[in-house]
């Protein structure tokens, strides 16, 4: 049996998280199809088809999913489901919204944030905060899994000439509706697929003190990030939170200013491939994962580090 | 009109989880056992709008082992008005508490469900989702503001990049995220006075949900560790290392 992708997207470009979710696919089957669902998204479903091992595409282009509303998804996404044996979404906001109602309808568990896959039913996902890796075994007849992107490296091969079938789209649920969005602009990459995070905890001391990061972040080309703490304390928004419950992040360069390194906030960053922490408490546990240390004043060592670079 | 919100018993987040010898799950005997910090967000939720005059009846309802009593004294000393305790000591998977929920929204009828977008313990984020699926509502998953009135809610959704806002019709489910509120502290006498809250105890069976759980755990592992690397002395160091060492700049 095949395995469905469902893609993630913005209706004009496919979202690198998708290319993550079909690496993984693929180590499960080799017959790896995508659900583009969305409204004046024939582009992404064109992307989609140009994947290398992708086998053929499914587009439901309609109104009614033009923003994502997890009723109307999770309904076309059951709308085929009963083709596949595994359904793979990304462990993004829009992914974890819609994949557990799929699951509940289909009267299976859910298998969340897998970070690899052992067999056709059994995978390591971290539980605690990543303090634990456990490995689930699923005898459900259809496997519902959200994949965390940064456990797969994206494809990168292009190539592929899948075929794009038109679905029909479901009909509206009339319970829920969009009413507005509002995203931040930035010229600066995506925070959960930077190659460069640049992230400020509670030491940077104020929302304000806050932009002493952006020298930096503009130097390396990178996504700016912060702690919990930082972002409870209002210094940074919150879609910038690495950790737990947050963005979970692993860019090959981390530097960590001014955080103290709680167990929640590793859980986000602690696969970076190397981290670089500035702090000036020289016991902070972030210290312990750090490849590099700067023991020191942030506001004297960040400048400096962005004037050198 | 009643608000359920669902509160889960987990491992204090400020422990820090040993994996057991014989790789069979965590070591939980005797560590310190919290609610839930996203159901208190969740509780605290409820009991605003209760305060705004929106809101008539705040439950709380636990599933799980007999100790899930005193997370529910702890929403009622937040403030809840009662609460139900579904009692097992089976494992509990998300499936199964969204049956259980749903056997309870159906007794109870509320108009709005509040939930902690995932449980720190085993960080599924799904059991909100799939009780609105089970119960044909709409939700609003990952709040940061809730808005309720004339029979809709009006939610603000923190979403990858930004904010979205939806508007469900009730009722509806709501998971919260972290910049919803701050919950209050709990003072001694509310404790007090939870105490002589009533609280029912039920079985999953009464709701003719079967909860044994679909995932078997084959085993739970250390992560890979990650050594510590070494301190620089100045920022000319530490560009030198990145540079010609680690070569990630």
């Amino acid at each position: 049996m095949s395995v469905l992708v469902i893609a993630e997207h913005d209706n004009a470009q496919l979202k690198v998280a998708t290319l993550n979710v079909v690496a993984a696919a693929a180590q499960i089957d080799k017959d790896v199809h995508v659900l583009v669902a969305g409204g004046g998204c024939q582009a992404v479903a064109d992307e989609a088809s140009k994947l290398a091992g992708v086998t053929k595409v499914l587009l439901a282009d309609s109104p009614v999913l033009a923003d994502a509303l997890a009723e109307n998804v999770a309904e076309q996404v059951l709308a085929v489901a009963g083709d596949y044996s595994h359904i793979l979404f990304a462990s993004t906001a829009g992914g974890k919204n819609v994949s557990p109602r799929v699951a509940a309808k289909l009267d299976v568990a859910q298998i969340s944030d897998i970070t690899a896959v052992i067999s056709a039913d059994t995978f390591e996902r971290p539980i605690y905060a990543g303090n634990a890796i456990a490995t689930v075994q699923s005898s459900d007849s259809v496997k519902v899994l959200t994949v965390r992107t940064t456990a797969f490296d994206a494809l990168t091969a292009a190539g592929g000439s899948a075929e794009v079938q038109s679905l029909t789209a479901v009909a509206d649920s009339g319970r829920s509706k969009f009413m507005g969005r509002e995203l931040a602009k930035s010229d600066r990459p995506e925070l959960a697929g930077a190659s460069v995070v640049v992230s400020g905890g509670r030491g940077i001391g104020s929302a304000e003190n806050f932009k002493i990061l952006d020298p930096l972040a503009d130097k390396l080309g990178a996504a700016l990030g912060a702690s919990r703490a930082a972002v409870d304390a209002g210094y940074a928004p919150n879609d910038w939170q690495v950790g737990q419950t947050g963005k979970i992040v692993a860019p090959q360069l981390y530097v960590a200013v001014g955080i103290s390194g709680a167990i929640q906030h590793l859980a986000g960053m602690k696969d970076s491939k190397v981290i670089v922490a500035i702090n000036k408490d020289g016991e902070a546990p972030i210290f312990g994962v750090a490849d590099y240390g700067l023991v020191g004043d942030l506001f004297e060592a960040v400048p400096e580090l962005a004037t050198n670079l | 009109m009643k608000v359920l919100v669902p509160v889960k018993r987990v491992v204090d987040y400020n422990v820090k989880v040993r994996v057991k010898s014989d790789q069979s799950g965590v070591d939980i005997a005797n560590v310190k056992m919290s609610m839930n910090p996203f159901d208190e967000i969740a509780v605290e939720e409820a009991m605003r709008l209760k305060e705004k005059g929106t809101v008539t009846e705040v439950i709380a309802v636990s599933c799980g082992v007999a100790q899930c009593q005193e997370t529910l004294r702890t929403a009622m000393a937040i403030g809840a008005d009662r609460g139900i305790l579904v009692q097992t000591d089976e494992e509990l998977q998300p499936l199964a508490v969204a049956k259980i929920l749903k056997g309870i929204a159906e007794k109870e009828q509320p108009e709005l469900i509040i939930l902690g977008k995932q449980a720190i313990d085993d960080d599924a984020n799904q059991t909100g989702q799939m009780l609105a699926a089970l119960l044909g509502w709409p939700q609003a998953t990952f709040a940061s503001k809730v808005e309720v009135a004339d029979g809709k809610a009006l939610v603000t959704r923190e979403i990858d990049g930004g904010l979205e806002i939806l508007e469900l019709t009730l009722p509806a489910i709501v998971t919260t995220d972290l910049r919803l509120n701050e919950p209050r502290y709990v003072t001694l006498p509310n404790i007090m006075k939870a105490k002589k809250k009533p609280l029912d105890t039920l079985t999953p069976a009464d709701f003719g949900v079967d909860a044994s759980p679909r995932l078997k755990t084959l085993k739970v592992t250390e992560p890979a560790a990650r050594s510590a690397g070494i301190k620089v002395p100045d920022v000319a160091a530490l560009i030198d290392k990145l540079k010609n060492e680690a070569k990630v700049v």
